[in-house]
């Protein structure tokens, strides 16, 4: 079984945002780095290797020249070769374009499997897998905290997280999978892992080479920022507590 | 024309209320583009929902009845959204930011060629055309966007958008689409969490916990609490992943966004991506050993205590 797994450069949300003069985003102090649900996907593909039930993983990413980077990361966790499609300015794409780009690389490399992040944590669309599952035609099972595949019977059972609790499909392969927190616990690259990955094979294409052109439909007009909330004040005990939310806030009765 | 479709959310015959703020969204859209609100139920034996559905402030529902969707399938939702659109003129199709509607949307928005805005806040008018807000950064940053494309698809988060008034019952029309079922994904089940208590995402207080409870029992004083305080309970991702509590209950950037009255964090640390989920609490008490934890930095009223000893003695002070 081949699988495809998909690792995105996004920006470091623990930072706090700043915008320009002209709302635009101020990034010029801002580090980059491997997409934290892209961490589970890659994984979950790695362990698969391990266990003998994935025969190849092949690691793509959307993106400047710079997220090498991030492949290199993702790559010291395990997998073969990356694929990076290379985009200046990836920012300029919604998430309909990176599907259809993301499509294109399905078809030239065919995975039984292709398990993406559901969500970035810097642009949070939760998006990408669901329209590459339709743009491929594949069945799609996303937040998954449970993969089982049966590689023989091309078939993967699939647990996950709902509202209201969790729900198990059953899906056949080639399939798309999107992954959640839950699914594994990603390891920490070993040294020997780190320089591994700096050997493994990193192909650039670029859309146009595989045959792709883009027109966003979304548009980014701008930032702001969320209201910002005070610290109120510490209270002494439980009583003074009672005392406030009763006759203070009024939430209680 | 340029209607605006709302695909409607049930459960077990009855409409759940996270698509009422989406009705909420599709009015104030409607006044900026004008047309009709189509509100539509693919279900099963579902006509209670159509019913619920045609007076909760839409303009004519629209209802599909097959067996395929008689059990949630993204597979099965995205083409009957999109051939419904097609037919009816949709310029906005809207679902609730659930993990329904963030499942078969966007699979639905490819099959139109339609741009997405996820987990709209608001709209306001842009150009002559539409533009949203939406959280992106974990909550720190708000981005106004705006599509191109003839259609848009776009989830709505349930925090923001009032339920309309309900209203005189708008036309119901039953339509056959005579899509198979999926081929190629099967439903097994649908392990539901059983409560009694109000859901998170429409809780008027809700008590959530963290890691500091250390174990599935300590959160049984937080339902106490929550009981006697008309709430449900709530938790952030380390407590759930430790096993205390179930996933649903999870509370931020990953879990639900909510947006109660009264929201008690209790030994919780305040993470970033925990506090992207109840920043918009009305107001946020904290109980937590740790005077220093940074989620003191956005509550209203914070009480440095143990929680094993502040949480009964607080629900002793309200009974
Ligand atoms: C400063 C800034 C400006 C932006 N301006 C715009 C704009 O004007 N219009 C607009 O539509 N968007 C804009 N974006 C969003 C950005 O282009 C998104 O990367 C893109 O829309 C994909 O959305 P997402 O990553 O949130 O997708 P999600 O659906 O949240 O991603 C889910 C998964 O898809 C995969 N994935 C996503 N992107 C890639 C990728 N590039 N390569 C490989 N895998 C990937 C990953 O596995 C990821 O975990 C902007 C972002 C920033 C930070
Ligand atoms: C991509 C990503 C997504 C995430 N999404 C989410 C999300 O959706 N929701 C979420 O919650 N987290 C999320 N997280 C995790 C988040 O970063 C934090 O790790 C998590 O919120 C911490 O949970 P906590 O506050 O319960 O635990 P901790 O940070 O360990 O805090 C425990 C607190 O309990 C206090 N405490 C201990 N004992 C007691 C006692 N006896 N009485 C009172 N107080 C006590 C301590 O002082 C401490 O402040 C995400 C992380 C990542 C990377």
């Amino acid at each position: 079984m081949k699988i495809l797994a998909t690792v995105k450069r996004v920006f470091d949300t623990d930072g706090k945002p700043k915008l320009t003069a002209d709302a635009k985003l101020d990034v010029s102090s801002i580090d980059c780095k491997l997409n934290p649900f892209d961490e589970y996907g890659v994984e979950e593909a790695v362990r698969l290797q391990e266990k003998g039930i994935a025969t190849e993983v092949v690691i793509c990413c959307v993106g400047p020249e710079e997220a090498q980077k991030e492949m290199r990361t993702a790559l010291a966790m395990g997998g073969d070769r990356g694929l990076l499609v290379k985009v200046d300015n990836t920012e300029s794409l919604d998430t309909l374009s990176i599907a259809k780009i993301l499509a294109a690389v399905v078809k030239k490399e065919k995975p039984d499997l292709v398990i993406l992040g559901k969500l970035s944590t810097d642009s949070e669309n939760n998006q990408v897998g669901q329209m590459l599952a339709e743009l491929t035609g594949y069945p799609q099972a996303t937040f998954a905290f449970k993969l089982t595949p049966d590689a023989a019977g091309g078939w993967a059972i699939v647990g996950r997280e709902v509202d209201g609790g969790t729900s198990d499909v059953k899906v056949k392969l080639p399939a798309v999978i999107t992954a959640d927190l839950r699914l594994n616990e990603p390891r920490y690259a070993s040294l020997p892992g780190i320089m591994k990955a700096k050997k493994k094979p990193l192909e650039i294409t670029t859309p146009e080479a595989l045959g792709v052109s883009v027109k966003p439909a979304i548009v980014g007009i701008g930032y702001e920022l969320p209201p910002a909330r005070k610290a109120g004040i510490k209270v002494a005990s439980v009583a003074e507590l009672v005392d406030k939310l009763k006759n203070e806030a009024k939430v209680i009765s | 024309m340029s209607n605006i479709l709302v695909v409607a959310e049930h459960l077990e015959g009855k409409l759940r209320k996270a698509t009422l703020p989406t009705i909420g969204f599709a009015k104030k859209a409607q006044a900026l583009t004008g047309g009709k609100i189509i509100g539509l139920v693919l279900g099963h034996n579902a006509a209670s929902v159509a019913a619920e559905l045609a007076t909760a402030g839409v303009d004519h529902v629209i209802h599909v009845d097959s067996p395929i969707y008689a059990n949630y399938l993204a597979e099965a939702y995205a083409p009957a959204v999109a051939e419904i659109a097609k037919v009816k003129g949709a310029s906005i199709v809207a679902a609730p930011a659930s993990t329904t509607g963030k499942d078969f949307l966007p699979r639905a928005a490819a099959r139109m060629d339609a741009g997405m805005i996820s987990d709209a806040i608001e709209v306001f008018s842009h150009n002559g055309a539409v533009g949203y807000k939406r959280p992106v950064w974990a909550g720190n940053l708000i981005a106004r966007e705006t599509s191109t494309s003839a259609i848009t698809a776009v989830t709505v988060r349930m925090t923001n958008f009032d339920a309309p008034a309900a209203g005189a019952a708008a036309p119901i029309e039953t339509i056959e689409l005579g899509f198979a079922a999926p081929e190629h994904t099967q439903f097994l089940s649908f392990d539901q969490v059983k409560s009694s208590r109000p859901e998170l995402t429409d809780a008027a207080a809700i008590v959530a916990g963290g890691r500091g409870l250390k174990s599935a029992e300590a959160f049984k004083m937080l339902e106490e609490l929550a009981d006697l305080i008309g709430g449900a309970v709530g938790a952030s991702r380390a407590a759930v992943d430790s096993g205390y509590a179930p996933n649903d209950w999870q509370i931020g950037q990953t879990g639900k966004i909510v947006a109660p009255n009264l929201y008690f964090a209790v030994a919780i640390s305040g993470a970033i991506q925990h506090l992207a989920g109840m920043k918009g609490s009305k107001v946020i008490v904290t109980i937590n050993k740790d005077g220093e934890a940074p989620i003191y930095q956005i509550s209203d009223y914070g009480l440095v205590a143990d929680a094993f000893k502040a949480v009964p003695e607080l629900t002793a002070a309200l009974k």
